[in-house]
């Protein structure tokens, strides 16, 4: 990190920062503003510092981060669509000692997967499941999600999601913290410093917690779509503060009972 | 030398659980399973065994559906474990989008189907009627499975072993076509050698990267169409050196004048009927495909050079049929007969077919 730069023979300057050496040097495809970069820096951050390169195997989803592993410089498989955490599953049982975390996206995970998710919680797999909440269907083009907000004009919701039609928006992580088989389950976001810096931590906690075969450790991420909410990224920071932090609360929703 | 007796001893044994104790015995490292008769057997022995193997890690796990169970198998498998599972005809449908995942990311694994009677929720008896399903793909896109298909509770052990071979050679999953009557009925069964079958280095794993390999990725998703069509040429470029693997069992052949083809138990019934139809002095033979994909095309193209005609004979509306009259391209007559919805021919039953078919040529010849 203090390594020093010579852009000239005069003039030395200080490197105070440089991207985590576990992220690859594929640009990012996604869109301008989306959280999902966020995420995978941060995480791939907590790789670095955490030294657990060579030992982390991640799942991706199919959805916007399907590209995941294209990102993450370390070993990675590519799930069928809400099937990431029994592939993660798969994975930890015949790698116990090795760290594994799936990363998936709330129509992956909330609602073709819903199963899959209960259950692998429920066994409490040792894993570490990263839940990025936008409430909509990026990859496909805006279609509304199991977490769509009530009203929230979508590609299938042109008037807005109606509770009486399609039912309300489903709170994953408060439905999951029931089970005894999670461990630690908390709602983060990325939509400030404070809110990345805090993200961090989690994710720092649950790697821990997976060091010592605590159970599923659970981070939701709310996050932002522009392109899928037809926003401009500063009016997508400012629904997602006023709307989607209203119903969905940022903050721990289960931790250790020591 | 006691040691070597008692691995060679003869037990008698369910097929289900025979193909149980081959797993175990292949040293598979994880089976990921869901209840569904008529194939319960395997993971029920499995969880009971296996914690008395103290040589053994082998994890057993009952999953949430047979969606999670094959989606498990591609976890392990692209972390380099042996891996299988087994069910029973819907069970497999479910997870035939998994299979495609698997085929295209070319993972080697093993895939148990103890079929029973469709379509639908169908019976639980005895069938053949996944047969298209099997060795035409079942899934989304251009692949193919490695299918064999056993006729005898040996053969449901032996068959794990091999599996296991093809799959970790060709990086390719390989089903064991099977049936209900297979998996429940009880023969006499010498099992495998326990700990014979070798492992070899998988550097392609999700293993965790270590520093001096790039990131191993295990995918099926190409999005760039030049590259997916890479992909695809890749596999059938696979799939056509396979052909290479293709086995069959003849029976009484060398003189037949009459073929029944037929896999699995049906070929159990079509043995029975050679010697019914032999005692009559009607020169019939058997051949009995041993992979259904691979099939034997070029073998039956031969045989029909020799023969009259060909019976295929199966549990089901006809399906092995088709790959049969492409076999043989129209030069001989390719009769059917079979029985659907869990339902079983008898030996007589094809002998009767037989003799019609042949009466009924000689009076067209007359």
């Amino acid at each position: 990190m203090n390594e020093k730069l010579y852009l000239d023979a005069e003039v030395e300057l200080e490197q105070v920062y440089s991207k985590p050496k576990s992220l690859t040097d594929v640009p990012f495809h996604y869109c301008p503003g989306c959280g999902h970069s966020v995420v995978h820096k941060v995480l791939m951050e907590v790789v670095d510092e955490l030294g657990i390169q060579e030992d982390l195997i991640g799942v991706a989803p199919v959805g916007c981060s399907v590209f995941a592993y294209h990102y993450m410089n370390v070993d990675m498989q590519e799930a069928a669509h809400g099937r990431a955490s029994a592939v993660a599953t798969g994975i930890k049982r015949v790698l116990p000692d090795k760290l594994v975390f799936s990363y998936q996206g709330d129509g992956d995970l909330a609602a073709i997967g819903t199963a899959e998710t209960i259950h692998t919680i429920n066994r409490g797999e040792n894993i570490l499941m990263i839940f990025i909440n936008n409430g909509i269907y990026g990859m496909t083009g805006g279609q509304m999600a199991p977490t769509s907000l009530i009203g929230q004009i979508t590609s299938t919701t042109p008037y807005g999601r109606s509770a009486a039609q399609i039912g309300n928006p489903i709170k994953i992580s408060d439905l999951i913290s029931l089970l005894p088989g999670a461990y630690y389950v908390t709602r983060q976001a990325v939509y400030n410093p404070n809110a990345v810096r805090k993200l961090k931590k989690a994710l720092i906690k649950s790697i821990e917690y997976q060091k010592q075969k605590k159970g599923t450790c659970f981070i939701e991420v709310v996050s932002n779509c522009p392109s899928g909410w037809k926003m401009t990224p500063v009016e997508s920071i400012k629904f997602l503060e006023e709307q989607m932090i209203h119903t969905y609360p940022l903050g721990d929703l289960k931790v250790p009972q020591n | 030398m006691e040691k070597e007796i008692k691995t060679e001893e003869a037990r008698l044994m369910k097929g289900n659980e025979a193909l149980a104790e081959a797993a175990i015995r292949a040293d598979i490292d994880a089976y990921f399973g869901y209840p569904i008769t008529p194939q319960s057997e395997v993971i029920e022995y499995l969880t009971r065994e296996v914690p008395n193997r103290k040589d053994k890690k082998t994890v057993v796990l009952q999953a949430e559906s047979e969606v999670a169970s094959i989606n498990m198998v591609y976890g392990a498998a692209g972390a380099g474990a042996r891996v299988m599972t087994s069910s029973s005809s819907p069970g497999i449908s479910l997870m035939q989008e998994g299979i495609s995942y698997i085929a295209a990311a070319e993972l080697p694994c093993l895939v148990v189907n103890v079929v029973r009677g469709g379509p639908g929720l169908g019976t639980i008896q005895p069938s053949q009627s996944d047969y298209f399903q099997a060795t035409k793909g079942g899934g989304h896109g251009d692949y193919h499975l490695i299918v064999l298909a056993p006729a005898s509770v040996q053969e449901m052990a032996d068959f794990v072993f091999e599996a296991f071979r093809l799959a970790e050679k060709y990086r390719n999953p390989v089903m064991i076509l099977s049936d209900g009557a297979l998996g429940q009925m009880m023969e006499k069964v010498i099992l495998p050698k326990d700990g014979s079958l070798s492992k070899t280095a998988k550097p392609w794993a999700t293993t965790g990267k270590t520093k001096d390999r790039d990131h191993n990725i295990i995918t099926s998703l190409f999005i760039q169409p030049e590259e997916m069509e890479k992909v695809n040429l890749h596999l059938q470029e696979k799939y056509k050196v396979i052909q290479s693997e293709v086995r069959y069992e003849e029976i009484q052949t060398e003189d037949a004048e009459i073929l029944l083809v037929a896999f699995g138990l049906s070929a159990r019934i079509c043995q029975k009927t050679v010697d019914l139809a032999r005692e009559k002095g009607i020169k019939v033979g058997l051949l009995r495909p041993i992979t259904l994909y691979p099939f034997p095309y070029e073998r039956l193209k031969e045989l029909s050079n020799q023969v009259e005609f060909m019976l295929d004979v199966e549990m089901n509306a006809g399906q092995m049929v088709e790959d049969v009259r492409l076999s043989v391209e129209g030069k001989v007559p390719v009769h059917f007969i079979g029985r659907m919805g869990g339902m079983i021919l008898s030996p007589e039953d094809v002998l009767n077919k037989i003799e019609s078919i042949h009466e009924s040529q000689n009076a067209v010849n007359a």
